[in-house]
């Protein structure tokens, strides 16, 4: 039988972002996942970053739960320093041999105290920190690093090249866990399927020589920029200049160095990631220091993604930085105090020189000769670019079936992509391996836990530095002082990251040491991080209800950056109104419910039809909702993705596949007319084309709804038979309609209705799109003069090589952004275009035969309502508003509803499917549970107070509440009321109305709420700071 | 010294503490005399909550919900607002200002409306202290 050859485990390679998110959702959804890191931690490259864009949030902060949730996860088995030698077998049934190098240190001895670093003799440069600092023979990668496991360096180590030498950290080890005699292992491993996360390595500029770098102390790279800025960098985040150590005053960002370069590289494609990140480090900069001058110096600005644009206006605006177009091709020194030289010809067409003190050279990303030679090994196809060739089609496949890959290894991309991709790499594990699920997980009971209601409380308080979100305005020290002096406070310790796996560790040990009771989280906000401490107090055997956070860093220091001692008032207010209501928090269990098997998906375009499709190979039932009456979406109107892979043919396979799966049902002409239930349990009603009214039961929700297309009112769109929307020229170019046939002369103008005033935002294809129009135009009569009016060509990624491949073949650019948008005017038989050319720096005037708008892309009108229906918010251009851009792009924070597609933000076709895939993943790893935890905010009633008046009842929106007669112990008639846990949502609007404080909702009780404005206004505290 | 001024802001799960966080991200900068208590929904704040607070010396208390129509509970925030006009009344009788007491509709993508919000009120009981203080106005 198949079912019994199918393996329910999944290697996974690669222990970055991406990988560790591919992880996470197979081992949550039934998989058991082996995940082998070549360095000594997982984390990949993210915790080298200061902050990530477009939200400045601190990088750590938001990979340190992941990273702890990977380190204890049951059924991730993280297999560090281990590099894949081969695979063999197939699809459902691989053996994998995995080389696992020396550590030298047994980790399950080490306990990380560092004593040996402190009296290693040998220092070598720290590649984690990019260079610009030491690190000792025996190390940690970083201080969060998971596992937290010193290791040794085989290169460095004077003992290990000779027997006779040092030997010293294995003296001093206290555990005695140094091993010198450790040797390199080979595990042979059966999985079911590969998931490659092979990941990125920045490009070394000091290959050529022309930048200065290596050669000038004040050049480097984009990186050790990041690492200047990191407060966990070797400067604890103060920037200097590196051959003075005088401040800096003057900086200059290089944009595209080893990227978009055939010439001093062979990395033709864009790094897709650079733009943002020089704009984050140039801000971040500034934000500091407002009288810097930084300039970045850049070819296109490639900020297509959601808010990217807004983020490059608010640098420009805002922040004062200096946007320079103009490629540098070369950094001179100047004088010989370390100052260096720029020469470059302004748009303007002058000669201009500058001076500045420092360098950063913006480094792409690219494919470590490594990897490309292990993906060789394993059969896997790579692209000219040297990045894993896959289709549009199918994101996350390669050429190997069984093998998947996501991240940077699938062609440069940020954040968001890469974690979308590990998701959609899960997803596509999970229906390849369905029959396998659960064959291999284990599920650990967790520790006894301490009754503590007859303990008085003994609260630990954990204020958090936040690196220097907190710390770097908030006066933590005095904060952590003051909160020892508060009652029934046990314990107070401050921590770099409180949220990083060591301090899990420690919070288990202080919890366990100093008999704590109740905790205190003085950090960033519950809304993201309470799930990671509750599991920890779990772990430390205690119950995990018995904790509150004090916002003290999104609430307090992020939003009193420019006043520190109201800040660290502020902060000693809002632990003292944590610790008042923690001490009367009492111990819950979370509901557990069933969850209906089941996933509604809204919407039929591609996205809507992956998600569905894949979840239905996964085993579960789909209805698909779509308010038209065929599937497809606006993928109807797309020819060609940006490859050349033919649309149509795909999108009829596609259909086909949905149309027959029987798990999958879809509703033609239907709308959702209302909404109830939650996560595991929605009830929604929809509207079928007969008009009549269908009740669905499901577990999950998938929101696909699209987008819709602007209809231009410039350019003399609609006035002028002869200008034409790039989809409707698409058609007219298809059928070779008479206006193309005949055309001798195409215009096509870029931006028509995006990055405007009204719409702030690009429409991220419409570049590559014209791109591709003006190419078969060409191609098909090269006698063709054709033009692309543009603001930037945002050909991102390895789309350059068609922007390349459009200028070879003589297709003529002219940028529009300096001097305004072109003019249409009407002339006989054509159309006449007045732009400034930005070359010849005069005006031109071309004649068209068709003139083709780049029309943008726009929310669906539609959204609205079903935002309301299902609680979810919309950002200001009326796209659905992820939970977190970064690391919860699928999701919302209203639990069991995700979101793909254009009704997300305008994206290409691939970029819409893996994210259908990875909504899938989310709603799969949701219905793998088959039970649920729900937060046990339900309302008690306090059967003394509560006279039954029955108020409450009339005002509970859920009909939770039932009114109760009985009779007491002398037979009096009482009356009071019952609520029904599994109605009741915690709401506390019955609260709200009681009039005699009989009934509220735990964690929200009355006494807790007054705890906590008590707190808030005891003057007490004023007056003893006063004295 | 005068004592500090400060407000009490209830703010509802899953709009305005939302919308407070995101503030913090877009590090918009608010009076720093507004102390955040989060709750599951307006409608769960009940009236002797908000006299309390004023009892025990807040400047003001505000409380904020979301849009009126997209309550994460159906109809929490229209609750609150029924009530909202009975506390006001009250706080007359009592001898407080009904300037002391806000309610407020934040969604959670808003946290420039709720940063305003907050000047806003800030503003409003820092007026209202200068009138206490001058000397024809009437005193608590």
């Amino acid at each position: 039988m198949a079912e019994q050859t199918t393996i329910g485990a999944a290697l996974v390679v690669g222990g970055g972002i991406s990988g560790m998110q591919a992880a996470l959702d197979l081992a949550d959804s039934g998989y058991y996942v082996y995940l082998v890191e070549k360095t000594g931690a997982i984390g990949g490259a993210m915790p080298q970053y200061n902050k990530v864009f477009p939200t400045n949030d601190c990088s750590m902060c938001i990979i340190a739960p992941k990273l702890v949730e990977c380190g204890r996860h049951p059924n991730i088995r993280i297999m560090t320093l281990s590099t894949v030698l081969d695979v063999a077998g197939r699809a459902g049934n691989f053996t994998v041999r995995v080389r696992e190098y020396p550590r030298y240190v047994d980790v399950t001895k080490c306990i990380a105290c560092g004593q040996c670093s402190g009296s290693c003799p040998k220092s070598v440069d720290d590649s984690f920190n990019s260079n610009i600092a030491k690190r000792k023979a025996i190390y940690i990668k970083y201080p969060q690093a998971v596992p937290l496991k010193y290791q040794i360096d085989p290169q460095a180590c004077l003992r290990l090249k000779n027997p006779d030498k040092c030997g010293v950290c294995a003296e001093i080890c206290p555990p005695g866990a140094i091993n010198f005699n450790d040797r390199e292992r080979d595990h042979e491993i059966k999985i079911g399927a590969v998931v490659m996360a092979l990941g990125f390595q920045t490009f070394d500029p000091s290959k050529a020589k022309v930048w200065g770098y290596g050669v000038y102390p004040n050049v480097i790279t984009s990186l050790q920029f990041e690492r200047y800025l990191s407060p966990n960098g070797p400067t604890d985040g103060l920037l200097t200049r590196p051959s003075d150590r005088k401040p800096v005053k003057r900086i200059a960002f290089l944009q595209c160095i080893g990227s978009r370069d055939k010439n001093r590289c062979n990395n033709e494609y864009c790094s897709a990631v650079c733009c943002m990140y020089a704009i984050k480090e140039a801000m971040t900069v500034k934000e500091a220091n407002p009288e810097l001058d930084v300039a970045i110096f850049y070819m296109d600005m490639r900020t297509p993604g959601k808010e990217f644009d807004r983020y490059f206006e608010r640098a420009k605006n805002e922040y004062g930085v200096r946007f320079v177009r103009s490629r540098i091709h070369g950094v001179e020194p100047k004088g010989t105090k370390g100052d260096l030289r720029l020469h470059y010809i302004s748009v303007q067409g002058k000669q201009v020189e500058e001076t500045v003190d420092l360098v950063v050279l913006s480094v792409g990303l690219e494919t470590p000769d490594s990897m490309v030679k292990l993906a060789e090994k394993i059969g896997i196809h790579m692209t000219p670019d040297r990045f894993a060739s896959i289709s549009a089609f199918m994101p996350v496949h390669t050429s190997k079936r069984g093998v998947f890959t996501c991240g940077a290894f699938n062609g440069p991309r940020d954040i968001p992509q890469s974690v979308i991709g590990g998701s959609a790499a899960a997803a596509s594990v999970s229906a390849l391996l369905a029959p396998a699920r659960h064959t291999l997980t284990r599920t650990l009971p967790p520790p006894p836990e301490l009754d503590v209601r007859r303990q008085t409380p003994r609260i630990g308080v954990f204020v958090c530095h936040c690196g220097t979100n907190i710390a770097g305005v908030v006066d933590v020290e005095e904060v952590a002082a003051y909160a020892a002096t508060l009652p029934q406070v046990a314990h107070v310790a401050r921590n770099l990251f409180t949220c990083a796996q060591d301090t899990q560790d420690l919070l288990v040990q202080e919890i366990r040491d100093k008999g704590l009771n109740r905790i205190v989280i003085a950090a960033c906000t519950p809304r993201t991080h309470e799930p990671l401490f509750r599991k920890t107090l779990k772990s430390a055997g205690i119950n995990e209800y018995l904790i509150e956070m004090a916002n003290i860093r999104n609430q307090n220091a992020w939003v009193h950056n420019q006043q520190p001692e109201v800040a660290t008032a502020k902060a000693k207010d809002l632990i003292r109104m944590a610790v008042a209501k923690v001490s009367s928090l009492t111990a819950r269990k979370p509901l557990r419910i069933p969850i209906a098997p089941s996933v509604l998906v809204i919407g039929g375009g591609v996205a809507g039809m992956t998600a569905a499709l894949n979840l239905a190979q996964q085993g579960f039932q789909i209805h698909l909702v779509e308010k038209t009456t065929q599937l497809g979406g606006n993928a109807l109107h797309l020819f060609q993705t940006w490859n050349g892979e033919h649309v149509p043919r795909y999108l009829k396979g596609l259909k086909e596949e949905v149309q027959q799966h029987p798990l999958i049902e879809v509703a033609y002409t239907s709308t959702v007319l209302a909404v109830s239930g939650h996560v595991g349990n929605f009830v929604t009603t929809i509207r079928t084309g007969a008009n009549r009214k269908r009740v669905i039961e499901h577990g999950a929700v998938i929101i696909t709804t699209g987008a819709k297309r602007y209809i231009p009112e410039e350019f003399e769109y609609g006035k002028i038979p002869k200008v034409v929307a790039s989809i409707e020229f698409d058609k007219l170019h298809m059928h070779n309609e008479t206006r193309v046939a005949n055309g001798k002369s195409f215009v096509f103008i870029q931006c028509v209705g995006s990055r405007n005033q009204e719409r702030p935002y690009c429409s991220k294809s419409c570049c590559t799109h014209s791109i591709q129009s003006a190419i078969k135009l060409k191609k098909e009569a090269p006698s063709r003069q054709i033009y692309i009016l543009y603001r930037e060509i945002r050909t991102y990624g390895q789309r350059e090589r068609i922007y390349n491949q459009a200028r070879e073949l003589g297709i003529v650019f002219i940028n529009y952004e300096m001097h305004g948008p072109p003019r249409i005017k009407k002339a006989d038989n054509g159309v006449l275009v007045e732009v400034w050319d930005h070359v010849l720096h005069r005006p031109l005037e071309i004649r068209a035969d068709v003139v083709i708008l780049a029309a943008a892309t726009l929310a669906s009108p539609e959204a609205g309502d079903l935002a309301t229906l299902f609680k979810l918010p919309l950002n200001s251009d009326g796209f659905f508003q992820e939970a977190h851009v970064k690391l919860r792009p699928v999701e919302f924070n209203v639990d069991g509803v995700f979101v793909a597609g254009l009704a997300h933000y305008p994206k290409p076709l691939e970029e819409s499917i893996s994210q259908a895939l990875a909504a899938a993943a989310k709603a799969g790893r949701l219905l793998a549970r088959k039970e649920i935890n729900l937060e046990p905010n339900i309302a008690l009633v306090d059967p003394v107070l509560c006279d039954g008046c029955g108020l409450c009842i009339d005002v509970c929106p859920y009909q939770a509440i039932t009114l109760v007669e009985y009779r007491d112990g002398e037979g009096n008639p009482l009356k009071t009321v019952h609520v029904d846990q599994v109605l009741c949502k915690g709401c506390g609007i019955c609260q709200g109305a009681c009039p005699k404080r009989g009934v509220d909702v735990a964690g929200f009780t009355y006494a807790q709420i007054e705890a906590q404005i008590d707190a808030a206004l005891d003057q007490s505290c004023v007056l003893e700071e006063d004295a | 010294m005068s004592r500090e001024a400060k407000i009490i802001a209830f703010c509802c799960n899953w709009c305005s503490y939302a919308a407070a966080d995101l503030a913090g991200i877009s590090r918009l900068q608010y009076p720093g005399s507004i102390r955040i208590i989060r709750v599951m929904c307006s409608g769960m704040v009940h009236p002797e909550m908000v006299i309390h607070a004023l009892d025990k010396g807040a400047d003001g208390v505000m409380i904020i919900g979301c849009h009126l129509g997209e309550c994460h509970y159906i109809r929490g925030n229209e609750m609150a607002l029924a009530r909202a006009e009975v506390i006001a009344d009250t706080l007359e009788d009592l001898g407080y200002e009904s300037e002391r007491f806000r309610i407020a509709w934040v969604s959670s993508a808003e946290p420039e409306r709720l940063a305003e919000a907050f000047r806003e009120m800030s503003a409003r009981l820092a007026s209202l202290r200068e009138t206490d203080a001058s000397p024809s106005g009437i005193g608590e």
